[in-house]
């Protein structure tokens, strides 16, 4: 493709800016080896002006979290007239928050785990602290606890035993006032990365420690990768079923990651979208990317195309 | 076969890497570090309260009067010149010493590193306080030992408790290698070893042949100037003292230094070669000179005042705005408070919602090796000006306020 100039944003205040940042560097070589113009941006209040200055030809959105995920620098971006790689503004802030993306989910006929959310709000003003006995009614019942918005398993908690629960519900307030409780879905865990509306192969993750929590996410060695995962051609296509689906009730363009569960019975549940799937070594979508026959560089460059193939954004007035 | 594997050195590593992995507190410290943030986190000194012009004329005239020398390879022991410097820093706190007792390292942190590395096989056992210095911890968990915590309080390590632990450890024949301490200004407690305290740990050093690591980092940084008696002087041969520049001059030097016992330090000697060859002379030249030919007294007393007012500004703000249920400690010298709140919080969960409001500290837990610490928290006053500081305090304290309500409300103590 023809050089373009991009501006690789990474960073923020989120609190996955370690691994944004992480995810920027790698993305930002990726690109200069393939001959584009680069620029490395933070999100700061220097932002605008830069992005001005810059005069680029799209943004490469290497951001997680709040700000970066959730529509705010999308919708920015569109006010700039500025062209950015991944999902719009909307879809973006449907996928962001856990409990509307299962809700839109749910609508659609797709299969998610049952949930329910619960707000500090709730705890603090309401008494709610008196209904948790309703959870983990059923013996050999587990639930995950997790903020209801956020990523890289940051404050998320299985809890199988309800006395663990007033510690894991305190774990995922510290990231986010509202949390969603999601029944835990015991079997293989599975991500199904989309580039373009093309469908990846399914990369199954086993964790050692058998929890893929942040540190089983990125530390080399501590999680076991298999693409595609280790399931029936049938599973397969199931997974990749349930991810298109999702990417098109949620509205997604360039790049999406559904991570799900697939149960004993071989069904999968989807969990969540990640609208900016992490580009990190140990991440899934490039281990996704590797099992399709795509190098790194071909990865950032296919969203790249994908993002600089729309027309500019006319500036929002 | 389908397995992706990110890592082909994974079967390579040393038994020694295997708790060194990505951790959520970890990550959190990126978000800390952006300007936004009130850092009440980082133990870094306020160098911007050194005198510049007179460090680049030192600097200046270490090029240009011994250039060639400066940047050439050195001695293994470090320059014998500075080492008579820091003879004389030593004796400013009435500490005893020779300049071939001495070995210069890059940074206390080097001495700490050479020690650990002299003394430790792995599952050795040493002792360490409870909170101790976690770039001590890191040390002592690279070389596999299992550090084990005697409790402090306000008057520092508590020999009772020492000396049970060392009962205790004689009984099942795991005589500790050595006890690591930092008698003055303590990082993270902020609290300092009563005189009557160190004659009974000398003492028990005695009956119990320990060998004690003294690390002394903020002896100079007493607000009033009082200097306090060092271990190494009641038993120079029961101590191997460890010294730094860092907070006295400046950390981006890397000068330390470590004052042992002949046979102790000519093993360190050579592991200093082995390590690294030798200190850098350039930075060693200009350590030199400043402390020959500058007042470097008047800038210790410099350092002191900022750091005085600061803490006195991190003191006043949690007695104005802290929930009356927490505890702290209240420094005579040194860089750091530590921060006790009520049972049912833990600090480790509780930094992402600090961050949301803008202010870092570090939790309790980092300054433990056995998962001690979780409802303690160490907030730094030596960075950031005193405004900052207050800030940072003050959202800091309606975040503990918060999950005090929420934890009260989740654990049902209001019923």
């Amino acid at each position: 493709m023809n050089p373009a100039k991009v501006a690789v944003l990474a960073g923020g205040l989120s609190m996955e800016r370690e691994v944004s940042l992480r995810s920027g560097s790698r993305i930002a070589d990726a690109l200069r080896d393939r001959g584009h113009a680069v620029t490395r941006m933070d999100l700061d209040d220097g932002l605008v002006d830069a992005l001005v200055a810059a005069d680029v030809d799209v943004a490469y959105l290497a951001l997680h979290g709040k700000a970066g995920e959730d529509g705010v620098i999308q919708s920015l971006l569109e006010l700039l007239g500025v062209r950015y790689t991944g999902p719009d503004a909307v879809a973006s802030s449907l996928a962001w928050d856990k409990g509307v993306a299962k809700g839109l989910i749910t609508r659609a006929g797709l299969a998610t785990p049952p949930w329910l959310t619960l707000s500090s709000d709730a705890i603090r003003d309401m008494g709610a602290a008196g209904a948790l006995d309703r959870i983990l009614s059923t013996p050999g019942q587990a639930v995950v606890v997790k903020p209801a918005q956020g990523g890289a398993a940051l404050g998320v908690r299985l809890v199988d035993d309800a006395s663990q629960l007033p510690a894991a519900l305190m774990a995922a307030f510290s990231y986010h006032d509202t949390v969603v409780i999601e029944e835990f879905v015991a079997g293989t865990e599975v991500a199904v990365s989309i580039v373009d509306g093309e469908p990846l192969p399914p990369v199954e993750a086993v964790p050692r420690t058998g929890h893929y929590d942040f540190s089983a996410r990125y530390t080399h060695g501590a999680t076991e990768y298999f693409a595609p995962a280790r399931v029936s051609h049938d599973v397969l296509d199931a997974c990749i079923d349930l991810a298109m689906r999702a990417w098109r009730v949620i509205g997604c363009r360039d790049v999406s990651r559904a991570d799900m569960m697939i149960d004993g019975d071989g069904r999968p549940w989807l969990l969540e979208l990640d609208t900016c799937p992490g580009m990190t070594e140990t991440s899934l979508l490039p281990t996704a990317a590797h099992a399709h026959g795509w190098t790194f560089d071909e990865l950032c460059e296919r969203v790249l195309a994908a993002a600089l193939s729309r027309a500019e954004v006319p500036t929002a007035s | 076969m389908s397995e992706i594997n990110p890592d082909p050195y994974l079967a390579r590593y040393a038994s020694r890497t295997r708790g060194m992995t990505a951790s959520e507190i970890r990550a959190l410290f990126a978000v800390a570090e952006r300007p936004e943030i009130a850092f009440l986190a980082g133990g870094m000194p306020y160098t911007a309260a050194l005198d510049y012009d007179a460090v680049a004329e030192v600097t200046g005239r270490v090029i240009a009067d011994m250039g060639p020398w400066a940047l050439q390879y050195g001695g293994g022991q470090g320059m014998a010149e500075l080492r008579e410097q820091l003879v004389d820093v030593m004796a400013a706190e009435g500490i005893a010493a020779h300049p071939d007792d001495l070995v210069v390292t890059t940074g206390g942190q080097q001495g700490l590193d050479l020690v650990a590395k002299a003394f430790c096989d792995p599952h050795d056992v040493v002792l360490a306080e409870g909170p101790s210095y976690v770039g001590a911890l890191g040390v002592f968990s690279s070389y596999q030992a299992d550090v084990v915590h005697v409790p402090m309080d306000d008057d520092g390590l508590v020999p009772d408790a020492l000396e049970d632990t060392l009962a205790r450890l004689a009984g099942q024949g795991r005589p500790p290698k050595f006890l690591y301490t930092i008698p003055n200004h303590h990082n993270p407690a902020g609290s300092s070893l009563s005189e009557r305290r160190r004659e009974q740990v000398i003492e028990l050093a005695e009956h119990y042949d320990l060998l004690i690591v003294e690390d002394n980092p903020y002896g100079l940084l007493d607000f009033k100037g009082e200097t306090r008696p060092a271990l190494r002087s009641f038993a120079p041969e029961r101590v191997v003292y460890v010294g730094t520049l860092s907070k006295i001059l400046s950390p981006g030097l890397r000068v330390g230094w470590v004052a042992a016992t002949e046979s102790v330090r000519d093993k360190l000697v050579l592991l200093k070669e082995a390590a690294d060859l030798c200190q850098s002379n350039l930075t060693q030249a200009i350590a030199q000179q400043w402390f020959a030919t500058q007042p470097w007294h008047e800038q210790v007393d410099t350092y002191r005042a900022v750091y005085r007012e600061r803490c006195e500004a991190m003191l006043g703000e949690l007695a104005a705005s802290f929930p009356a249920s927490c505890a702290w400690t209240t420094p005579t010298g040194g860089f750091f408070v530590w921060v006790t709140l009520p049972e049912g919080v833990d600090t480790r969960q509780l930094l992402a919602k600090a961050l949301r409001a803008r202010v870092a500290y570090v939790p309790g837990s980092a300054f433990f090796a056995d998962g001690g610490g979780a409802t303690a928290l160490r907030l730094s006053f030596c960075y950031p000006p005193p405004d900052r500081i207050r800030d940072g305090v003050r959202r800091l304290s309606e975040v503990v306020a918060g999950e005090l309500e929420l934890a009260a409300a989740l654990y049902g103590t209001r019923r």
